[in-house]
């Protein structure tokens, strides 16, 4: 691995690099959020159409690991966001020790939807499953399910490889604290916490009153 | 506008600031989260998954605002963000205008209806 430089072409002040990273960054979660938005829209659309399936569907998900789930992305989210702060305060055990705070709660996170997923499937629950028969409403909102679920989770395993590799970087002081990748690696991860932070609601807590 | 060479100064934060204001914000993130499923309790009919949506929402704006740092942030990045939202919510309006605005079905959804079993034997069957 080669050592990357706090400060690099074309720019000529850290200042400078550093805003633009930022709004590249956020035009780049703006495109996230689309992705996102997108389907969750059309799970709106759908279950505007369908809502007693899509509530039947949503008191068959298991709300505890759920909860645990949000609960544990938020305190990853936590650890990243003071690993951020801190990397720019230029301390670097709070900064590398929030970093990987943050990357174990990540993998917690994909572990419990691991048996969560494994658990859904020995109960029927997905579309042409035992659990959703005669229920055609029940089988969209599943399908949406699995769809989110899936892809935020492809996307929790893209968030840890990022940060895994910047904090890699700057344990081995091969990346300054204070480059901006670090930054954006951050942000990327927020990102993914608000996704699931809409998720969770209309995954989990539909129909359970 | 021309920017200093060189390394700006590090952000002289102390740990505990640091630690104070980020725990802060999480336990307002959890008190929410745990306030959302005590909700979905709660027989509201459609307002449930308004209150659900609307603490997202909330959570969000948290989020956004101190862990990704929009409340310190130049203008440029919170008009990039805020612009997330604005092609958001053109996506979800327009939709929506159409699709509640649409005249009852002159039939029922057929997947709302209870599917009798497809035959196996006899003419019906494949």
């Amino acid at each position: 691995m080669k050592p990357v430089p706090l400060l690099h072409e074309p720019w000529r002040s850290t200042q400078r690099q550093e805003r633009a990273a930022s709004f590249g960054m956020w035009i780049f979660l703006g495109s996230e959020a689309l992705l996102f938005g997108g389907l969750l829209l059309a799970f709106a659309a759908t279950r505007a159409l369908h809502v007693e399936g899509f509530r039947a569907a949503g008191r068959a998900t298991d709300v505890a690991l759920g909860t645990a789930n949000t609960l544990i992305l938020l305190t990853s989210s936590l650890a990243v966001a003071i690993a951020v702060e801190a990397a720019r305060a230029e301390r670097r055990r709070l900064a590398l020790g929030g970093l990987l705070a943050g990357l174990l709660l990540g993998l917690g996170f994909l572990v419990v939807k691991g048996f969560e997923w494994h658990s859904d499937i020995a109960k029927g629950l997905f579309p042409g499953g035992a659990a959703l028969q005669g229920m055609p409403g029940a089988t969209l909102s599943s399908s949406f399910y699995w769809l989110l679920t899936g892809l935020h989770g492809l996307h929790v395993l893209g968030g840890l490889t990022l940060l895994g590799w910047m904090g890699l970087q700057a344990w081995r002081r091969l990346r300054p604290l204070r480059s901006p990748g670090l930054e954006a690696a951050g942000l990327y991860w927020h990102l993914v916490d608000v996704v699931w932070v809409f998720l969770y609601p209309l995954l989990y807590l539909d129909g359970r009153a | 506008m021309s920017g200093r060479r060189g390394l700006l100064p590090a952000e002289a934060r102390g740990a505990g600031a640091i630690l104070g204001r980020a725990l802060a914000v999480w336990l307002a993130l959890v008190a929410l989260a745990l306030a959302s499923l005590a909700m979905a309790y709660v027989p509201l009919g459609r307002g449930n998954m308004a209150v659900a949506l609307g603490i997202s929402s909330l959570k969000m704006l948290l989020i956004a605002a101190f862990f990704m740092r929009l409340r310190q942030a130049e203008g440029l990045r919170r008009l990039a963000a805020a612009a997330c939202l604005l092609w958001l919510a053109f996506l979800f309006a327009l939709t929506f205008t159409d699709l509640l605005t649409r005249a009852p079905a002159s039939q029922p959804a057929p997947s709302d209806l209870a599917r009798p079993p497809a035959p196996t034997t006899g003419e019906g069957a494949f």
